[in-house]
């Protein structure tokens, strides 16, 4: 056979199925690599502050090795197939995040204030429970597929766990938002971190069902689709609860990632651009209604126009009702005292930050010390998340799966970039978590089991089609082109 | 600790986080999934090695006897219809015909069933056409199937608009 000749062969081309290996050992190395790092800037904080290597430095690294190690053992056991990148970029930031964290612990500046507690021993812990519950999620949700049976249940559990704070003597006002509870003897949660996965499940399955309504029936005006009336009700609706959680709880970071997410996967369902339209001016409509009469949020909005006023008021000390906050300054200061490279583990003083230093402004403190060139791995290092799960997302065959897996990197997006940019001055800054950087038990547990259900996704997606031996037609496919 | 020990883990660590990044992307770029196609260009001799990678060793040797004989045929030829020219080598794979975006040979023509027709070798070498329930029926000659038919050297096989031969 090999000896026939015939112009005509050459254009016959072949496709051949590459099915995706699991990928299980460069998961492995990435994740030795993905220890390493932290670790080795623990050493140099230590180094740095006390000319010696930190007395703590063997069993951080064994407990974040163990954590990744359990991670890794159980990603081999329940989901062979997953994403190798998803776990070894997670581990890397709850890891450098531990160590910033535990730098900002050993600021003199910051053991002085009346709040100081010791927060990276219990971010380790936060974080051991995150990976437990990574485990579980793989474990338990042996497909992704049944949560679409539980659509109008976790839309219920995402109201419930929103109004959770406002309830009188559970809720609990820190600050001035409203968004912690307080479990008596287990100290206080977050549940909009958790709402926002619910809620992504509650999206997906509703918007499969309803896509081709949300699509297809439209007029079609100034090159815009405007959907019907009653297609309109949901996207409405979620729009008023991100409203009142805001006028409520005045969460403003909260509220746009619950509406950002719902227009992704809007825009996501239906291809129809105008839903952006929509949900951009919605959002906009929003922001700036609630911003005129809600005094919390007119703070916010004057500490990112004016930061150098707002610093220099809050010095003098005015009392004037309003709470002058000089924390946006001193974030943009550290950024910029930062530069290039930065000033190297340890050596900053993002310490000035004083309150939340290590939980909102943790981003400062990696622009100071790591300078732009750190901050901008750190962001790629998101980015690399976001893309895997935009891959899921793509790779997943069943719309289900793709809306979920769009609306969970999607909502992971929009909070690295509402914290990210708040902090730099871009937009204003909102109280929420830099996603495993920041200290916070409720963030660091939820983006673990979105990470775990990630991956669950992409477990099903790059597996393998299965038996192919019984089929005669599973054989190289030749495609012929003339 | 000295100042230039500092700046090196300064920088040292900078590029230890960076390399990660890099080494993160490789992996995504080795990652990459879906389908591998192949051009067998003019270059015989990489066409060749192709086709001896593509059929599995025991497959050759089954049906390798036969293939050798006078009356076998080496490829089929699409003869007439939208696909006219084109060539598919005969290796001891099923050939299965149809709309159906998975099938070796995807017809684009409204007569055609999405699963219309297969040929696949008998154990001896032979190939056989098989119907596989079309609307319009699959033609050898003039007559249309109703069972598995073995096809001789340039029958040939009529599907809706297209016509494809066993050449040598």
């Amino acid at each position: 056979m090999s000896s026939t000749t015939n112009p005509s062969t050459q254009h016959t081309s072949t496709i051949g199925a590459i099915g995706a290996p699991s990928r299980r050992n460069t998961e492995l190395a990435l994740l030795v690599f993905a220890v390493v790092i932290p670790v080795f800037a623990y050493a140099n904080v230590g180094l740095a502050l006390d000319d010696q290597v930190p007395a703590g430095l063997l069993s951080y690294g064994l407990g974040l090795g163990l954590m990744a190690g359990l991670g890794h053992l159980a990603v081999r056991k329940f989901a062979p197939y997953a994403d190798p990148l998803l776990l070894p970029l997670a581990t890397l930031l709850n890891g450098l995040g531990l160590v910033a964290i535990w730098r900002l612990d050993q600021s003199e500046r910051l053991q002085q204030s009346r709040t100081f507690v010791e927060a990276a021993p219990r971010q380790l812990m936060y974080s051991a429970i995150g990976v437990a519950l990574f485990v579980a999620v793989l474990f338990f949700l042996k497909d992704h597929r049944v949560l679409q049976r539980y659509t109008y249940i976790s839309m219920a559990g995402a109201l419930v766990l929103l109004l959770l704070p406002l309830v009188p003597g559970l809720g609990h006002n820190v600050f001035g938002a409203r968004i912690w509870i307080k479990i008596p003897g287990l100290g206080t949660l977050q549940p909009g971190e958790f709402a926002k996965i619910v809620l992504a499940v509650f999206f997906a399955g509703y918007l499969m069902v309803k896509r081709d309504a949300l699509a297809l029936a439209s007029r079609r005006f100034m090159g815009l689709y405007l959907p019907r009336g009653r297609d309109l009700g949901p996207i409405i609706v979620v729009w008023i609860i991100s409203i009142l959680i805001l006028v409520f709880e005045t969460d403003l970071g909260t509220s746009l990632l619950f509406f950002g997410m719902f227009v992704i996967m809007l825009y996501v369902a239906t291809e129809r651009t105008s839903w952006i339209v929509f949900g951009l001016l919605m959002s906009a409509a929003g922001a700036v209604g609630v911003a005129s009469f809600e005094p919390h949020i007119q703070t916010r909005v004057q500490a990112w126009l004016n930061p150098e006023r707002e610093f220099d008021l809050s010095r003098a000390g005015v009392q004037d009702g309003i709470v002058h906050s000089e924390q946006a300054m001193q974030a943009l200061w550290a950024f910029g005292s930062g530069g290039t490279l930065g000033s190297g583990w340890g050596q900053g003083h993002s310490d000035l930050i004083g309150f939340a230093a290590n939980s909102d402004f943790i981003l400062a403190t990696f622009g100071e010390e790591l300078g732009l060139a750190g901050v901008m791995a750190l962001l790629l290092l998101y980015a690399l998340i976001v893309e895997r799960g935009v891959r899921t997302a793509l790779a997943a065959r069943d719309p289900f799966g793709k809306l979920l897996a769009i609306g969970l990197s999607g909502a992971f997006a929009l909070q690295v970039f509402v914290v990210a940019g708040g902090v730099m001055g871009l937009i204003p800054l909102t109280g929420m978590t830099m996603p495993f950087l920041a200290y916070g038990g409720s963030s660091v547990i939820a983006n673990w089991a979105l990470i775990g259900i990630l991956l669950r996704i992409s477990d099903t997606a790059r597996r393998p089609a299965p038996a192919p031996a019984s089929n005669p037609d599973a054989e190289m496919t030749q495609v012929v082109r003339p | 600790m000295s100042e230039l020990t500092l700046t090196v883990m300064r920088l040292g660590f900078l590029a230890v986080l960076w390399l990660f990044v890099i080494v993160a992307v490789q992996v995504i770029r080795s990652d990459l999934f879906g389908t591998r196609v192949t051009q067998r260009g003019s270059r015989r001799e990489a066409g060749r090695q192709q086709a001896s990678r593509q059929a599995p060793p025991q497959q050759r040797q089954q049906s390798g006897g036969g293939r050798r004989g006078r009356n076998t045929p080496t490829k089929l030829v699409v003869t007439e219809g939208t696909l006219t020219g084109t060539t598919v080598a005969l290796q001891g794979q099923t050939i299965t015909l149809g709309r159906a975006h998975d099938s070796t040979i995807v017809l684009d023509d409204d007569y055609a069933s999405s699963r219309h027709a297969r040929i696949y070798p008998d154990r001896d070498g032979q190939w056989i056409v098989e119907d596989l329930g079309s609307t319009n029926g699959t033609y050898l000659d003039r007559t249309r199937l109703t069972t598995p038919t073995p096809i001789s050297l340039g029958a040939p096989i009529r599907i809706g608009k297209t016509v494809i031969e066993l050449r040598k």
